[in-house]
């Protein structure tokens, strides 16, 4: 018998192919954000929402994943800007070689932002990296309090926690400063931004940071322009290895 | 049920590390789990026993290391403990505090025949 050591993370296949995404995506000048949350939280109304006040200004783009129907790819298509389903079936969350294949036939050459809408899942979708710029979650507060606590991963590693729903708060048994307080002890440097999609409050002040990120991401990449490693897009069929 | 995923990801590389040290038969594999990654290793025992079924793991154990969440307050540098209740901020000054284990899910070593 012989002992061959390895020390190797598990998930290497996903986060090789997260790495290879996050070069096309620099490549192209794209500021890429991966929205998770629970189902039901308000995912793709947020979208709307964001993309509603933002499309004038940039040039967006939508990848959803759905274990079925192209429910919310329809909804965001209605809005007038390109938008892919990918339906994993049983699969409850979204990692990097479905992204990647979406890419395929959904070219993302040309635009400014890319926002994936992750499966509906608390627990799976923050074990893999798509080669996102940003991890964003929405938290409805009618989740009750106690969510942060209980699903403290999801939380630790948004870069943005948009509490939802706000104006249910009444009614939720909930306060906004108790939510708040148990979203800053699980994730401290989280920026946290109560709204609304049904009343719009919070909305601006969610939109204004997230172009600043953008303008941030943008001056950097001015200063620092990348050479290109590698060209190719994603509108052929691949023939090399990955 | 990430664990499917993980699993996968376990026997590729242990198949790999096999064939790359001359194809011999998998008797062990050791994991490195942290406690801050979302894990069930029930879950991910399950899945293992059923996609190892006819390869060069089929007699394979799974051995896993539970690494213990820890945290340190680059603050004040008081505290390195172990956070209670998923609080991230330094009981002595308030800052973030920073994960130093528990994040691990790394493939340590495989035990060829």
């Amino acid at each position: 018998m012989c002992q061959v050591k390895v020390e190797t993370n598990i998930l290497e296949f996903n986060d090789d192919l997260a790495a290879h995404n996050r070069q096309h995506f620099r490549d192209q000048g794209l500021f890429v954000v991966n929205f998770m949350s629970a189902p039901g939280a308000g995912k793709t109304s947020v979208l709307e929402q964001t993309i509603r006040r933002m499309k004038n200004d940039y040039r967006i783009g939508v990848i959803e994943g759905d274990l079925m129907t192209t429910i919310d790819a329809d909804r965001i298509a209605a809005l007038g800007v390109p938008a892919h389903q990918i339906t994993t079936g049983t699969i409850c969350h979204l990692d990097a070689r479905m992204v990647h294949n979406a890419l395929h036939s959904f070219p993302v050459e040309g635009l400014d932002v890319l926002f994936i809408e992750n499966v509906g899942n608390l627990v799976c979708p923050v074990e893999f990296d798509l080669g996102e710029d940003m991890r964003v979650m929405v938290y409805s507060t009618v989740e009750g309090a106690e969510k942060p606590k209980k699903y403290p991963m999801m939380f630790h590693e948004s870069t943005a926690v948009l509490l939802n729903k706000v104006d249910l708060i009444p009614y939720a048994g909930v306060s906004l400063d108790e939510l708040q307080r148990n979203v800053r002890e699980v994730s401290p440097t989280t920026t946290i931004f109560p709204l609304s999609c049904r009343t719009g409050e919070g909305i601006d002040e969610w939109i204004a940071w997230l172009k600043t990120q953008i303008a941030t991401r943008q001056r950097a990449e001015h200063h620092f322009p990348r050479a290109p490693l590698h060209t190719h897009t994603h509108a052929h069929a691949h023939t090399h290895v990955h | 049920m990430h664990e499917a995923a993980i699993a996968q990801g376990v026997l590729d590389l242990a198949i790999r590390t096999a064939m790359q040290n001359g194809g011999g038969r998998i008797q062990r594999i050791k994991l490195r789990l942290g406690e801050f990654r979302g894990v069930v290793r029930e879950a991910l025992d399950f899945s293992f026993e059923a996609i190892k079924r006819g390869t060069l793991a089929d007699q394979a154990e799974l051995e896993v290391e539970t690494v213990k969440l820890r945290v340190s307050c680059s603050g004040c540098g008081e505290c390195e403990c172990s956070p209670r209740d998923y609080n991230f901020l330094c009981p002595t000054c308030g800052d973030p505090l920073q994960i130093i284990a528990g994040r691990e899910m790394q493939l340590e070593y495989v035990d060829l025949e």
